[in-house]
Formats: C-alpha cells, sequence, structure tokens
C-alpha cells in the first residue's frame, strides 16, 4: 500500500490510505442546526479504529457538537452517522459501546474515586467479582491507586483529570471522546499528560477522539488532524501534512506561524511555477506544486517562517533570495525570529537557530540582509 | 477589638432577644400558679437583698414538671404533634421536590418569574390565607362543590376540621420553606453530571437517582428541618384547620396560657417544647456546618 508520494511515518498506521479499510465512524452528509443557526454544515468525514483523531478549530466552530453526536447527547438535523457499522440515529447515550471525558471532568462529587471509577461498570452487565479487578487496574493505569478512597475535592487538578480518563476507560469503550481534556492543566502537565495519553490509547487499542482548540496538542497527539471553521471540515491530514502542505490560507495560518505573500502565477514547467509578488524584484520560484494552478491566478505563497535563511551575502545554495531590512528581533532563547521589510513594504518572518551566541551575530536592527528559502520550501494557495 | 465588637452584636442580639426571654420563661415554670398580676409567685424582690434572693430561690420548684407526667393529654398532645410534623414534613417534600427540580431545569430567563411565585404568598396575611382554606375545604366549600359539579363525588366529602385539613394547611404553608432550600441545591447541579451518567450506561431515571438525588441531600434535609421545627409547635393551622379532632401541642400551650391562664404549666409545656427540639436544630446546624466544609 506504499504509494510512491505517502510520506514516511504514514505507512506504519495510515488505514485512511487504505481503500478497503472499514472506517469505525461514518458522518454521512451530516448537517446539524440550532434554531437558525448551523453548527455543522453537510459534514463527511471517515474515523478508523485505532486512531488518534484530533477535532481542531476555534471556539463555535463545531468541534464540541460533533462530539456531542458521537456521544449521543444531540442528534443529527440531517445526514447520518454510523458507528461500527450501525446507524446511531435513536439509539440513547447509556446504549452507545461510547465514553466521553468531560471538559468539566464531571465528576460526581459525591463519590470517591474508586466509585467514580466503578461507576459505569455497575451499570453494564460485569459479573459483580470483576468489578474490583477492573478498577483497580484502571487505578494502576492512570497511577490513582493512592487516591482509591478521596473524594473529587481533595484531589489536585492533574490527578481529577486522570479519575476522569480512567471512568471513561473502564467500560472499555469502542470509542472515547475527549472533550478538551488538557485544557484546566498548567502547561507542564499538559505536556506529560499528552503522552500518557498517547501512552494509554496505544496500550489500550482504543479509538480516540480529541476536541481541541490547541494546535500544539492536536499535533502532538494525534495521527489525524481535522481542522474545522464555521462548522467545516477544512483540511484533513496527517499533523506534518497539515503543516507542510495546507490546502487553504485559512488552515496555513491556523496552525503555526506562517508568511503569507499575495501574487500573480505563472507555469514554469510540470509543477514549477513562478510567482510575481512585487515590481522590480525576482518573481518567486516554486517546484513541486502538486495542484493545478491557471495561468495568471491570483493565488497565496505561504511559507514557514523557519524555511527561511536569514544571511548577510547573497545565499547561493537557495533558489529564492531577496533582500530586506531588518526591523525587529525577537529573542527568544533557542530561537530568534527576525522581522524583515522587503522593498515593496511587505512584511516577512524568519525563524533562525540560535546556534553561535548572541554576540557573534553579523546582523541587528535596521541592517539590510537576505532572505533565502528553497524553491521546494513553500506551498501555493489558491483558497 | 474590632473583631471583637463585631462579634458582641450578634451575641448581644440573641442574649437580648433569645437569652433573656428563655429564662423567664424557666423561672415562670418553677413558680407556682396565682391569682395576681403577673398570675405566678414568687416575685423576685431585690429590696429584701440577699434574703430575698434566697427566699425567692427556696418557692422555685419541679412541681409543675411532674403535673405533665400525670395527666396523659400532655405526652399524647407531644407525641401527636410528632407525628403529624413528621408525616407533614414528608408529604411537603413529596410536593415541594418536583416543583423546585421543575423550576431548576427551567430556562434562565424564566427563573426569577418562577421564584418570585414562590415567594408571593408571604405578601399576603398568614392568618388570612389559613382562614381562606376554610371556605375552600367547608362541606359546601369551593372544593366539594368543583368535585360534585364535575360528577367525582355525589355528596360533600367532609375535610375541613380534620386532620387531612391540618395536613394540607400545612403542606400550603411551608412549602416555600421546603422549595427555596431544595432549589438552590438543585440549582448548583452541573448539568454535565447527569450526561456523564447517562454517558455511563444510566437511564434517565437511574441518573436521577444515582446523581441528582444524594446530591441534592443537604437541600432535602435543610428543608425537612425549616418544616419540621416550626410544624412541631403550630398552633394556627390546627386551631382554625383541624377543629376539635387535631391535638397538637401548639394547641395545649395556647389554653393553658389563655383559657386556664396557668401561665407556670404553660411554660413548662414550652420548655419541654423547645428541649424536644434542640435535638432536630443541632442536627440541621451540624449539617450546615458539613456543607460548609464540603464546599470551602
Amino acid at each position: 500500500m506504499a504509494e510512491p508520494n505517502s510520506k514516511p511515518n504514514t505507512t506504519v498506521f495510515a488505514p485512511w490510505t487504505d481503500p478497503d479499510a472499514v472506517p469505525l465512524i461514518r458522518f454521512r452528509n451530516v448537517t446539524k442546526r440550532f434554531g437558525d443557526f448551523t453548527a455543522i454544515d453537510d459534514l463527511t468525514l471517515d474515523i478508523y479504529e485505532r486512531e488518534f483523531f484530533a477535532l481542531l478549530g476555534p471556539s463555535g466552530c463545531g468541534k464540541t457538537t460533533m462530539m456531542r453526536m458521537l456521544a449521543g447527547f444531540e442528534n443529527p438535523t440531517e445526514g447520518r452517522i454510523e458507528i461500527g457499522g450501525q446507524d446511531m440515529a435513536n439509539v440513547p447515550p447509556n446504549l452507545r459501546a461510547v465514553n466521553m471525558m468531560f471538559q468539566s471532568y464531571a465528576l460526581f462529587p459525591h463519590l470517591s474515586v474508586y466509585d467514580n471509577i466503578a461507576f459505569g461498570l455497575k451499570r453494564s452487565d460485569m459479573p459483580k467479582e470483576q468489578i474490583p479487578d477492573r478498577v483497580n487496574e484502571m487505578l494502576r493505569l492512570t497511577r490513582l491507586e493512592r487516591f482509591a478512597k478521596r473524594k473529587p475535592h481533595q484531589i489536585s487538578g492533574g490527578q481529577r483529570q486522570r479519575v476522569a480518563l480512567a471512568r471513561s476507560l473502564a467500560k472499555a469503550p469502542k470509542l472515547l471522546l475527549l472533550d478538551e481534556p488538557l485544557g484546566a492543566l498548567d502547561k507542564k502537565l499538559r505536556e506529560e499528560t499528552q503522552f500518557e495519553l498517547m501512552d494509554i490509547q496505544e496500550k489500550t487499542g482504543t479509538t480516540f477522539v480529541i476536541v481541541t482548540h490547541d494546535q500544539e496538542e492536536a499535533m502532538t497527539v494525534a495521527s489525524r488532524v481535522a481542522v474545522m471553521d464555521a462548522g467545516v471540515i477544512k483540511q484533513v491530514d496527517t499533523p506534518p501534512a497539515i503543516y507542510e502542505t495546507p490546502n487553504s490560507v485559512y488552515v496555513a495560518d491556523f496552525i503555526g506561524d506562517v508568511n503569507l505573500i499575495e501574487g500573480t502565477a505563472a507555469k514554469t514547467g510540470e509543477h514549477a511555477y513562478e510567482i510575481t509578488y512585487a515590481e522590480g524584484v525576482d518573481p518567486i520560484k516554486v517546484t513541486e506544486c502538486e495542484h493545478e494552478i491557471a495561468e495568471g491566478a491570483k493565488v497565496t505563497f505561504a511559507i514557514r517562517p523557519e524555511k527561511i535563511v536569514v544571511t548577510q551575502d547573497p545565499p547561493e545554495d537557495r533558489a529564492n533570495a531577496m533582500q530586506g531590512k531588518i526591523i525587529d528581533i525577537g529573542y527568544l532563547g533557542n530561537l530568534s525570529t527576525y522581522h524583515v521589510e522587503l522593498p515593496g513594504g511587505q512584511m516577512v518572518k524568519a525563524t533562525m537557530t540560535n546556534a553561535s551566541r548572541i554576540s557573534r551575530r553579523d546582523y541587528t536592527w535596521e541592517d539590510t540582509v537576505w532572505l533565502g528559502f528553497r524553491s521546494s520550501a513553500g506551498v501555493v494557495l489558491s483558497e | 477589638m474590632r473583631r471583637a465588637a463585631l462579634i458582641l452584636l450578634p451575641y448581644s442580639w440573641l442574649i437580648a432577644l433569645f437569652l433573656v426571654p428563655f429564662l423567664i420563661v424557666i423561672k415562670i415554670s418553677l413558680s407556682d400558679i396565682a391569682l395576681a398580676i403577673p398570675p405566678y409567685t414568687p416575685n423576685l424582690d431585690l429590696s429584701q437583698g440577699w434574703a430575698g434572693i434566697k427566699d425567692f430561690l427556696s418557692q422555685l420548684d419541679l412541681d409543675n414538671f411532674k403535673f405533665l407526667t400525670t395527666d396523659d393529654l400532655y405526652w399524647k398532645a407531644y407525641l401527636s404533634s410528632l407525628r403529624i410534623a413528621l408525616l407533614s414534613t414528608f408529604l411537603t417534600l413529596c410536593v415541594a421536590y418536583p416543583l423546585a427540580y421543575g423550576m431548576a431545569r427551567a430556562p434562565d430567563e424564566w427563573r426569577p418569574t418562577l421564584m418570585m411565585l414562590v415567594i408571593l404568598p408571604f405578601w399576603s396575611s398568614f392568618l388570612i390565607r389559613v382562614y381562606s382554606w376554610k371556605a375552600i375545604l367547608a362541606n359546601e366549600g369551593l372544593l366539594n362543590q368543583f368535585l360534585m359539579l364535575i360528577r367525582v363525588i355525589d355528596e360533600p366529602l367532609t375535610i375541613l376540621n380534620t386532620p387531612t385539613a391540618v395536613y394540607i394547611g400545612i403542606v400550603y404553608t411551608y412549602l416555600p420553606f421546603m422549595v427555596l432550600p431544595l432549589y438552590s441545591a438543585l440549582e448548583k447541579l452541573d448539568g454535565s453530571l447527569l450526561e456523564a451518567a447517562e454517558d455511563l450506561g444510566c437511564t434517565r431515571f437511574q441518573a436521577f437517582w444515582l446523581v441528582t438525588f444524594p446530591l441534592s441531600r443537604n437541600g432535602i434535609i435543610a428543608g425537612c428541618f425549616l418544616v419540621f421545627i416550626p410544624v412541631m409547635g403550630e398552633f394556627v393551622i390546627p386551631a382554625l384547620l383541624g377543629g376539635s379532632q387535631t391535638l397538637m401541642i401548639g394547641k395545649v400551650l395556647w389554653e393553658e396560657f389563655f383559657s386556664n391562664r396557668d401561665w407556670p404549666v404553660a411554660s413548662a409545656v414550652a420548655v419541654i417544647l423547645l428541649a424536644i427540639l434542640v435535638i432536630p436544630i443541632v442536627l440541621f446546624q451540624r449539617n450546615e456546618e458539613k456543607q460548609r466544609e464540603a464546599e470551602g
């Protein structure tokens, strides 16, 4: 199934590239309206078993609505949702093999950690004598053994988050939904927990769907990311593909930092174009452009700041070189971001690793420098 | 200094308005009936000095309390009050819970209006409201007329002057005291807890029973005490609606004071009533404290 242009890291686990793979979840032309407001607009999407799927978008983009429809708290206005081949219309939440970890954790305040985790098992057809074993297994998995007897208000935020995870995993659901699961944790704990989540997902083999507005989180944990905007999915792809080859200005701008340069395209060869963005300067040369662009079309050239090198002399090993003046330098310790103004007034950001000491740097504010990047470094977007 | 002053204010209120009157009631309960003004003896005469106080104290005795045990009217009245208070508290809870639940689940913009409607009866006199129940429950009253009109019954039901009328009156009067703490407990309930319960396999009813109900426990306890404690000593409702059939300690108290003019015995009845109520009051306070602890 290795296609010639598939990326090396997707050949390990990539059921979405396999035409014979049967998706676990299918959204078929799903529309959800609340009164006049359309939360989800004619959405079609497949999610496969064992995937760690991230729904990413700004608040109000419909990602939480999608998750609530999977859990059964909302029903689609139009279209259908299938889980494991079964149409989920009219299946109430308590009869779905789907569990959810709530943003607020929704731990039962009157029950101990142990009883919170056992809550779902007691409602299932699991024999009574097996329940303690399962709960203890969950406690071990989330390293909560010592807190089993405590009430939710007697443990820390990070521990509460793990209780919520253990509770939603206890019934071994086919699908686990995570609604902004790490939103309430501080940055360090969040990063730690992200890796923990990935580890648990791998150990249990459960399909995870995570809703988040934090793009770093989505990129870190997910096998695929869906970028949403106003009830529509803009792009679904692996994190590297979303980052390197966004399909629209919206996605390019939403994920990470990007320079957007508007211009006119002209074809120069197979998958190669030139983009004229200003008078009197060389056009940007682009190769490896996979999609066809009409001659003279208005396009946006998107390039990530770290793909641009800043040098004092014209770079010889880069296909594109432009001269500009340093307006601002953002020093981040490991990196520095240079804000460079091109002759036409266009601002370009370039990020350089601070490989040597800052005092050794040859250029500073108001200096004229060269910006260089390869012809394959950026993407041409017509949307 | 300022802290002490702050604490002093509520305590001086309590001492002036509760402790001093209570001590006077205890003193009267230890005195003897007399045909005089005030209608009891001894009276403290401070002009005699230390001897006067000694003389005064030597005349106090527990005769009135002993008297209460000789007549079975009193303990029957206590027991009957206890039974009526317990049953009517339970009935009030049954009526108030769905009401409070509905209010807590109502759309946000409706809640202040609903709250207003619950409090509205307080704007008219309690006495008038109870009295008007006579017009509803009487044999020729509105209720019987209505039931006969829609042909549910052929002859009027006798409700007025029975315990049933007392229960109706109590449930009606004390409903807001039950609804308000229940509402405040149910309103705080996080809706995602119910979703979580359903997500984990509960039906709607199970989710209510396993999550909503236990989490409204503090509201239930608070409401029950707020109803039970005053109903125990209730006088107006049994007097107006209960007729001669309903025996309640509040009525006995009234008769001792105003019909028999036996202040010492009436005071003894009141002291024992208070002693009975101290137990639920302490339990109520402890519940409130625990709740504050859990929230803080």
